[in-house]
């Protein structure tokens, strides 16, 4: 059995302007010791997911199952999720500055992390731990730094801070949610790096959020790609990057500057559609160049690719390798035809 | 630090002198019949000009300005045109019922403000939220002197009317005469004073603590499994106080020398009053006297509220 | 002077920043791409209690327009004392509702009615001009502090500071009563010692927008500062100031009604609701209707004011949203 197992995954919230349905349908494994990686353009509804299995969301319509070690996260009481959360979940956050209180020490915010989970550990112990933890992380002298305040250190430094709070317990589960999109590319680097060893030293399962497809290349086993709350394509690491089906994932990719594309970078036109009222059709439609007559009438679900049941895709598009790929040739002809001069 | 206190009290002075300089010239500018009016309506000339000697008005209004400023110094203000009492008594008897009013009213609506919108915004567009933000805007909606009034009305009138004579019509009982009737002769002061400040502390308290629900380290906060009671007290409430403490400094410094309205309403001889009767008599040394008390006073609070601000924020560095 | 610091905070519901904040991504997505001024009128209509208020502030209005219909419809014109056993009792006090005078007499046996009417002409021509005073010189000065910045900054900042540090009860009843009562002096005053937080604010969003793009290419198109100050950085500070200038009035009416009360309001015999609250002090145990019905025209009034303001703010306030989720 899998860590985390979530199924049909739906959140609505109600605002002043209508219903958004944020999460539509969402399901995907996590298995203990490895990583997964949600991938989508903001508002696609990867982070609403994610808060909202470890109760983060209030104020949310949701259904469906989120089985954690057995406990469906979904239906569990608040103290449940309290104890589970932090001790057994870990979080970090996209901005390691507005996430770490102002107002505290680090030292302080990472003893009341521990402390809240082992009412024994005395003070003293706890500032150990926490002093060690910092040291864990590649924060230089840890202990004389343990009462600087979260103002005081880098960007970089911040995070690794967030690091050492989420993992100080040893969660099963770490949700990193856009850890390194606020930080310089070269300490993203080293963010990962130090988020890599201690899932290695404590065989944690990592959630990882991005939109960036670099980081997921580095860090991910499984990938889903989200769309408008949508799963559209789920596979392994290698089989989405050389074998994706779904034109979105197709699309990111082509957005993407990887080694071989030196080319030229296309961003995808349009911008993503409005989760308030979705019509019933393919959600990317109208950004879709394979668009065709059945993407406008049916939302597609997710079909097996390939014939591999570990991969799979919400789309109309043929789903065995020869017809894809004669679509996509035919794509490639329709606009060469286009951009030829005349 | 030092440094920050020795620039803003520098500051804080050189305010001060602007307005006491300010106050001397408006007063002298407008027309001014002081002696007129204490000699009588029959009164001769000479006798105009006599007391108008008596109390240097006759000097050109450089001379009284330095004399004024010198015997400042000297810690003494001048003496009022009507009684010749000095106006640093005057002040030394009016402050302790200010103080009195002000104080205690500011207990409650501090805890009724900040209770308030604590509960407010931890449950947001819910029937207690709804409740509490209707009593704020009430409230926050009535002039204090009209609500002064009420209490007047039910709380004195009607009830002593039907027996209970709980409440008096008004009038200062010192601390010196007694706990019991210095309490019941406050009480109805201090509500006056102390929902329509409530008010608008329940509206910044919740205002302030929404914004501060929504920040991504109370998420963090979240994330690590601790109580939610924890989580909004601890963490939430911690940095929405800020702005509240701050807005409780700037208004302490104001009411100091302004709780004009409730003093007025109760007949309570404390600073505003004294100002107001003494405007109404364009008793000059007085006026001069109340106004630099209240603007010492805003002065003093803003430092204070400069240097609360450094030490609830540590980001914050005084230069 | 200071309005609630709701008013004050809200910001222009402008492109946010994706996931930052803790905000919640697709609704903004969602909400992006309709005009913020549509959007803001949309979310007032559906308040219900904003609607009422104004709904009860142009009520207000109108009465105070036709307050001389009130007076012919009476036959009492609103100075005049009336002696007879309809206006006052034999031993001189007022007297309550009836037929000829339907909200009763004051003190003095004039009506009580006509008064309240004409006393709303008072307050809402006081509340308007002080408060378009007020956001005219906070306006002016803080968008020049913001956009020049350097010495014209420092200047008027010090000069905020000042203002800000003046008891502001004290100084407006030191100032009316040297210069005397008048509707200007009464308007003046209140402005000159309200524009401060005004200034503060505008500056601070000044501050902010003029480092965006549109600013950048305005400038690289040759505009001048002046026209850059006023086509294209204010239109974007409008929103934060309609918000505060809606909660701001209310705020005038009742300082009006204070100075009224404590004797410094115009002088007699002109009908004004601070003033007959005042004047109704000495006999409300006996006459509470004289003291009752300007007080209740005040307070609804200023009610009202709050109410639609506080809906303009919510309208206006992106951070709603919030409300929903985190």
């Amino acid at each position: 059995m899998s860590l985390l197992e979530i199924r049909d995954l739906e959140v609505a919230f109600n605002t002043s302007d209508g219903v958004v349905r944020a999460v539509r349908g969402l399901s995907f494994d996590v298995d203990r010791g490895q990583t997964l990686a949600i991938v989508g353009e903001s508002g696609s509804g990867k982070s609403v997911a994610t808060q909202t299995i470890t109760g983060l969301t209030r104020g949310a319509k949701v259904t469906g199952r989120a089985t954690f070690d057995g406990v469906d996260l979904l239906q569990a009481d608040r103290q449940t999720l309290q104890k589970i959360r932090g001790a057994r979940i870990g979080m970090i956050f996209q901005d390691p500055l507005s996430s770490l209180h102002p107002y505290y020490r680090v030292g302080w915010q990472i003893v009341e992390m521990l402390r809240a989970h082992d009412k024994s550990i005395s003070k003293s112990a706890a500032r150990d731990r926490a002093a060690y933890l910092l040291s864990q992380v590649g924060i230089p002298h840890a202990k004389e730094r343990i009462d600087d305040y979260p103002h005081q250190f880098s960007g970089g430094m911040r995070q690794r801070v967030m690091i050492a709070m989420a993992m100080a317990l040893e969660p099963d589960l770490l949700i990193a949610d856009e850890p390194t999109t606020a930080l310089d590319v070269t300490v993203q680097a080293q963010v990962l790096t130090v988020m890599r060893r201690l899932q290695e030293e404590m065989g944690t399962a990592i959630i990882l959020i991005t939109h960036d497809l670099g980081v997921v290349a580095e860090m991910s086993d499984q990938i889903v790609v989200m769309y408008a709350g949508h799963a559209m394509e789920k596979a392994g690491r290698r089989e989405l990057f050389y074998g994706y089906h779904n034109p979105y994932t197709e699309g990111l990719l082509a957005s993407l500057p990887v080694h071989g594309n030196a080319g030229r970078l296309q961003p995808i036109a349009g911008t993503p559609p409005s989760t308030i009222d979705p019509p019933a059709r393919c959600a990317f439609a109208p950004r879709c160049p394979y668009v065709f007559d059945r993407c406008w009438q049916e939302d597609p679900p997710l079909r097996t690719v390939y014939d591999d049941p570990a991969h799979s895709s919400a789309c109309w598009l043929p789903t065995d390798r020869a017809g894809r790929q004669a679509a996509r040739a035919k794509l490639a002809e329709a606009r060469a035809v286009a951009e030829e001069p005349v | 630090m030092l440094r920050f206190l020795v620039r803003r009290t520098l500051l804080g002075v050189f305010v001060l002198w602007v307005i006491t300089v300010l106050t001397f010239t408006l007063f002298y500018v407008a027309p001014n019949n002081v002696a007129q009016t204490l000699a009588g309506r029959q009164a001769t000339p000479q006798v105009v000009a006599a007391i108008s000697k008596r109390l240097g008005l006759d000097q050109p209004l450089w001379k009284q300005y330095v004399d004024f400023v010198w015997h400042a110094l000297h810690g003494n203000l001048g003496y009022d045109y009507y009684y010749q009492l000095p106006v640093t008594h005057i002040i030394a008897t009016a402050l302790p019922v200010t103080l009195s009013l002000v104080l205690g009213a500011a207990v409650i609506w501090l805890l009724l403000g900040v209770t308030n919108g604590v509960l407010s915004a931890v449950y947001p567009r819910s029937l207690v939220d709804r409740g509490l933000t209707t009593f704020a805007i009430f409230f926050y909606s009535f002039p204090s002197f009209v609500l002064g009034l009420v209490l007047l009305y039910f709380l004195y009138y009607r009830l002593t009317l039907s027996g209970f004579d709980w409440f008096p019509p008004g009038s200062y009982a010192p601390l010196s005469a007694g706990v019991g009737p210095w309490l019941q002769h406050m009480i109805l002061p201090w509500i006056t004073l102390a929902l329509v400040l409530a008010a608008t502390y329940t509206r910044l308290t919740r205002g302030s603590m929404l914004a501060v629900l929504g920040e991504d380290y109370i998420r963090t906060a979240r994330s690590k499994g601790i109580s939610e009671s924890r989580v909004v007290l601890r963490h939430g409430l911690r940095s929405a106080l800020t702005p509240v403490v701050t807005q409780f400094g700037i208004d302490l410094g104001q009411l100091i020398g302004g709780v004009v309205v409730t003093e007025t309403v109760f007949s309570l001889p404390g600073i505003g009053k004294t100002n107001i009767d003494a405007l109404t008599r364009q008793d000059l040394p007085v006026i001069v006297g109340t106004v630099m008390l209240a603007s010492a006073a805003v002065v003093v609070a803003n430092i204070l509220v400069d240097v609360g601000y450094a030490f609830l924020d540590p980001r914050v560095r005084l230069h | 002077m200071s309005v609630d610091e709701r008013g004050a905070d809200a910001g222009p519901l402008g492109p946010t920043e994706e996931g930052a904040g803790g905000s919640q991504p697709a609704a903004r997505a969602a909400i992006e791409g309709r005009s913020p001024w549509t959007l803001a009128i949309q979310r007032l209509r559906k308040d219900r209690a904003a609607m009422i208020s104004l709904g009860f502030i142009i009520l207000i209005i109108l009465i105070a327009i036709f307050a001389p219909v009130f007076a012919s419809i009476t036959g009492h014109p609103p100075n005049e004392q009336y002696h007879g056993a309809q206006a006052l009792t034999e031993a001189g006090l007022p007297k309550g509702p009836s037929g000829e005078f339907w909200w009763g007499t004051d003190d003095l046996g004039r009506d009580v009615l006509v008064r309240t009417a004409y006393g709303a002409r008072i307050s809402l021509l006081v509340g308007v001009l002080a408060t378009a005073l007020t956001v005219a010189i906070g306006v002016v000065l803080g968008l020049a502090a913001g956009f020049f910045g350097g010495f014209i900054d420092t200047v008027l900042s010090r000069l905020v500071d000042v203002v800000l540090s003046v008891p502001f009860l004290l100084a407006v009843l030191a100032l009316v009563s040297i210069f005397g009562a008048s509707l200007t002096i009464t308007v003046l005053v209140i402005g000159c010692f309200s524009w401060a937080s005004v200034a503060r604010i505008v500056r601070g969003q000044v501050l902010s927008l003029r480092e965006r793009e549109f600013v950048e290419a305005a400038r690289s198109l040759g505009s001048s500062d002046w026209r850059i100050m006023f086509v294209d950085i204010l239109p974007n500070v409008l929103t934060q100031v309609i918000v505060y200038t809606t909660l701001l009035i209310p705020v005038v009416i009742v300082t009006q009604a204070t100075l009224s009360f404590l004797g410094l309001g115009l002088p007699p015999p002109t009908a004004d609701w601070g003033g007959m609250i005042s004047g109704a002090r000495n006999t409300y145990t006996v006459a509470p209707w004289y003291i009752g019905f300007p007080s209740a025209a005040l307070i609804l009034t200023t009610l009202a004011f709050n109410l639609f303001g506080d809906g303009v703010a919510d309208a206006f306030d992106p951070r709603a949203d919030r409300l929903i989720s985190e």
